[in-house]
């Protein structure tokens, strides 16, 4: 089997909660982890003769994303029934937006979008029972607090090509909406869900494949697994000389495993047809222009200034966009950062020099991921953004070595604390200048004369283990430029 | 003292309990009597006591109303007609409902019907026929009937009811007292069990045109809860026009030509009433709407696919009955919905479901809203020219029990003439006409959109010159 010799086409459909008061079409308050069927009345319930009102908070919403996303908002959206049996849709039909939907096309990213609309959530069930499904299991009951939260779904054009990027790109499009501030957009707690469209096609092919929806991968980690997991079967199957077969596939986290849900929770008409008890959904140029104005800057814009402001590689001012955590620890220790230092050209915008280069300070960034693990928020670590932008500007400023400094680090991640104290304290302070290192330098060619030698020659791959003899005794303390320049000097190197 | 009591009409007896000639409670104590012995099958449930407080201060003076079985009313049976919502009561109160009795008109009982309005006759309850008070042999009319036969019967000084496709105008015909389908969105819909959300309206079912325009006075307004309903521009006048002078009424050649199946006692009555208005001072004349024929066809098609959606509800999930508790999903879904709903329901979820099908949507669903729109444009163009559009209510008078029920397209043909209006969203009145062999006929007034206060003023006018004092022999 070779994967390579395939193109995997992916597209997404994402159904976000709205972080509103109340439900989509009722005054209901929305809730998390309270007890079951508290939060309902006549029309959540869908008893007889209630009605919907639409809310207008959850309109805001999707016009603030659709504005986000830089679609196109339709003045007159329609509401739809989308009919199905189902004890969790209390009404027998859910209502949706069909073709006439609340927002149409935007990118973001390298993705293009293809709609935008706004949607009722179902309630919760219950299943006792070790399936944990309705089939096979005894009892199930429904928890009508989720019925009728507000819902909008993001579907996505077929433009993502791999697992990887697929879950890169859901963590964009999460920051954009944690950024809007209109969601918890929390996987685990299934105010973000995604679906998953796979298909497969020969390399450098123009015609889709058939295509599969990946359905219940509740985190960014499940979803790049099913999306890798169903890649494989597919390519697997065509080599074989096999079809993929048109089916939703229901991820299983526990073995990883994707099953086919059963055809009879498949074989739906949906019947859609619009809403009667709802008037057409008019967003007026009032309304479209309080949604822009509550947009703040999105993880595009903000990449963009790390870049140009800030002079952040294009690679580092995107990943701190992206995972916004990151970003945020990175201005506020750039905020926070103590007395004016200079800096190469990292001047603010009043063109006053910067207390800390923002460049070193960025590299730093990743050194802290790396020792508290990328799951967790810089914020929640013991390390204060100060005591970042502190020691990021004390390597800067020669009073650390890098390598040390990447000791202090550990240690402040494990204990927290003022990092010129933890300098201080284990003797870590930069050997400056030649009088403290020149004697060393010089045990350091005493001790290999040929590598000296071939230095003196003008071969400078030699002079490593020189260095590196130099960094041992000194245990880091020394600056690796400073050394290698005095071991120049002292051996009488050709330049 | 009863008897003369249950004589006057509800304005009437308002106007006695106003002048402290009258106690409210004897007032709602004599219907409550009346309406317990009811033998019509007219009521699905009747009141034990009088509220705590009938409150004669209020503008409705405290004259009880009778309310159609499929409005919501706290605490008490509201079972829109099924056997699948048997027992069902629910904790909340429909808009209209409350609003009439904030008004001082408090819950007397409520009424039969067809299962979920579905129907022209009122054989469709769950709950057994009413039956017709002028001929016990007869029907009342649906899918208000039970409302209908309770005012005429003087059970109940006036009710409200339901009208989508004729539901309050033609059993008001039918039992020959006055009924009115209000402009769509002037009242509100919510926490009336639903049938088709785009054409149902509240209205009145009174023994007179002024009864009407009182009991809708208090009716129409917005309600936050119903996103279809509107203000309404201004207040109904109490009619008192004494003339029809100036007025144009535009008779459709569609609805009332020799193929439209008018019975001969029904067009006399419908010509002599004709030539009543022009002695009034009314110019008729013929006009012209050209889909209105195909009115029935369309509404056959978006009702019941509102229908089919709006009854998907009543799965035995939640509330009403449940079949098999224990069998699996699927199988307790159909056994309760088989268990639970009539054939008529059955008939129109079925061609409702199919009618909004994938492959199917464009050729019925999309179809007959174009007729829909269509038919609305008649109207518009009608009314350039003429005030009112006029019609028989009914094709028929009360025809007996059982003599349509096995020909659903027979039954349908009862609301030719009513149905064009509520896919055009405009009000329609009812009123008494005359007798045709002993029993009533029904005169249908039609006017533009929240037209209903001179729509009652035309209908007051007619209704003095003729003069119908016809009551159904009381027992």
């Amino acid at each position: 089997m070779s994967i390579g010799a395939y193109e995997p086409v992916i597209g997404l459909e994402i159904h976000v909660q709205l972080r509103t008061q109340t439900k989509m079409f009722c005054g209901c308050p929305l809730s998390f982890g309270d007890p079951p069927n508290v939060h309902t009345c006549s029309v959540c319930l869908g008893l007889p003769g209630s009605l919907p009102v639409v809310n207008a908070r959850a309109v805001h919403f999707g016009v603030m994303i659709g504005l986000a996303l830089g679609s196109e908002i339709a003045e007159r959206s329609l509401f739809h029934r989308k009919n199905y049996f189902y004890p969790d849709l209390p009404k027998g039909y859910q209502i949706s937006q069909y073709d006439v939907p609340l927002c149409r096309g935007g990118r973001l990213g390298e993705v293009r979008i293809h709609r935008v609309h706004l949607e009722e959530d179902a309630a919760k069930l219950n299943h006792l029972g070790e399936s944990g499904r309705i089939h096979g299991s005894d009892r199930s009951w429904v928890d009508f607090n989720r019925g009728g939260t507000p819902l909008v779904e993001i579907v996505t054009e077929p433009d993502i090509r791999s697992a990887e990027q697929a879950r890169e790109w859901l963590t964009l499009l999460r920051t954009t909406l944690k950024t809007l501030g209109v969601s918890d957009v929390d996987m685990s707690q299934g105010s973000l869900r995604c679906d998953a469209n796979v298909s497969v096609r020969p390399a450098g092919s123009a015609e889709l494949g058939t295509k599969t929806e990946l359905k219940n991968m509740n985190s960014f980690r499940f979803l790049e697994r099913g999306v890798k997991a169903e890649i494989e079967r597919q390519v697997r199957l065509l080599e074989s000389g096999e079809p993929v077969v048109q089916e939703t596939l229901h991820f299983d986290p526990a073995s990883a495993r994707l099953t086919p849900l059963r055809s009879k929770e498949e074989a739906h008409d949906y019947r859609y047809f619009p809403e009667p008890d709802l008037v057409p959904l008019v967003v007026t140029a009032e309304m479209r222009a309080a949604a822009g104005a509550e947009i703040p800057e999105l993880p595009a814009e903000r990449a963009g200034r790390f870049e140009r402001e800030l002079g952040l590689s294009a690679d580092r001012a995107r990943d701190f966009a992206r995972r916004a955590e990151l970003g945020d620890y990175f201005e506020r220790a750039l905020a926070e950062a103590g007395g004016p230092v200079a800096g190469d050209g990292a001047k603010g915008a009043d063109g006053a020099p910067r207390a800390v280069d923002p460049v070193e300070l960025a590299n730093w960034i990743p050194q802290l991921v790396e020792r508290i693990g990328s799951e967790t928020d810089p914020a929640d670590s013991k390390v204060a953004p100060r005591s970042l932008a502190t020691l990021a500007a004390m390597v800067k400023a020669k009073e650390v070595s890098r390598d040390a400094a990447r000791d202090v680090l550990t240690r402040l991640v494990q204990e927290g604390g003022d990092p010129r104290a933890v300098v201080e304290r284990e003797g870590l302070g930069a050997l400056g200048g030649e009088d403290q290192l020149v004697d060393v330098v010089d045990r350091a060619i005493a001790s290999d004369p040929a590598a000296a030698e071939q230095v003196r020659a003008g071969n400078m791959k030699a002079i490593g283990p020189l260095v590196g003899y130099v960094m041992r005794e000194t245990k880091g303390r020394a600056d690796g430029k400073e050394v290698a320049r005095l071991i120049r000097e002292r051996v009488g190197a050709k330049s | 003292m009863s008897g003369e009591l249950l004589e006057l009409t509800a304005a009437a007896a308002g106007e006695r309990v106003r002048a402290g000639e009258l106690d409210p409670h004897e007032l709602f104590e004599a219907y409550r009597e009346r309406a317990a012995a009811d033998d019509l099958g007219a009521f699905t449930w009747v009141a034990d006591a009088p509220p705590a407080t009938v409150p004669g201060d209020r503008p409705l003076a405290g004259v009880p109303l009778a309310v159609k079985d499929l409005f919501c009313t706290e605490g008490v049976p509201s079972q829109a007609g099924s056997r699948i919502l048997e027992g069902y009561r629910p904790p909340y109160t429909a808009t209209v409902v409350a609003k009439l009795a904030d008004a001082g008109a408090p819950l007397l009982g409520k009424t039969n019907q067809d299962e979920f309005a579905m129907g022209s006759s009122n054989e469709n309850s769950g709950f057994g026929p009413v039956l017709n008070p002028w001929d016990r042999g007869r029907v009342p009319g649906g899918s208000s009937g039970g409302s209908a036969a309770a005012v005429a019967a003087g059970l109940a000084p006036w009710a409200i009811g339901t009208d989508t496709g004729g539901s309050i105008r033609q059993p008001a015909a039918l039992c020959g007292i006055v009924g009115l389908k209000p402009t769509y969105g002037a009242c509100s819909r919510y926490g009336m069990i639903a049938f088709a959300s785009s054409l149902d309206q509240a209205g009145p079912l009174t023994r007179d045109v002024t009864d009407a325009a009182l009991l809708l006075r208090h009716m129409v307004g917005h309600d936050p809860c119903d996103s279809t309903s509107v203000e309404f521009p201004g207040e109904i006048a109490t009619p008192r026009a004494e003339h029809l002078r100036g007025m144009r009424l535009g008779v459709p050649e569609e609805l009332t030509a020799a193929g439209a199946g008018v019975e001969p006692g029904v067009r006399d009555s419908f010509e002599a009433t004709l030539a009543l208005a022009e002695e009034l001072g009314a110019v008729v004349q013929q006009c012209r709407l050209p889909h209105a024929a195909h009115g029935l066809s369309a509404y056959y098609l978006i009702a019941p696919a509102e229908a089919s959606a709006n009854l998907a509800r009543f799965d035995g999930v939640r509330y009403g009955l449940r079949a098999d508790g224990d069998a699996d999903l699927i199988t307790m879904y159909s056994r309760t919905r088989a268990a639970g709903f009539g054939a008529e329901v059955k008939r129109r979820i079925m061609l409702g479901t199919y009618a909004l099908s994938s492959g199917y949507y464009e050729a019925y669903y999309g179809s007959a809203q174009k007729v829909r729109t269509k038919i609305s444009q008649d109207f518009n163009a009608a009314f350039e020219q003429f005030d009112f559009i006029v019609t028989p209510t009914s094709p028929w008078t009360a025809f007996e029990l059982g003599a349509k029920t096995d020909d659903p397209l027979a039954m349908y043909l009862n609301d030719f003439c009513t149905v064009p209006m509520p896919l055009a969203g405009i009000p329609a009145i009812s009123i008494p006409s005359g007798l045709a062999n002993g029993l009533p006929v029904g005169f249908q007034l039609a006017g533009p959109a929240f037209s209903e206060s001179r729509l009652l003023d035309a209908a007051y006018a007619l209704e003095q010159a003729i003069g119908f004092d016809g009551r159904p022999a009381r027992r």
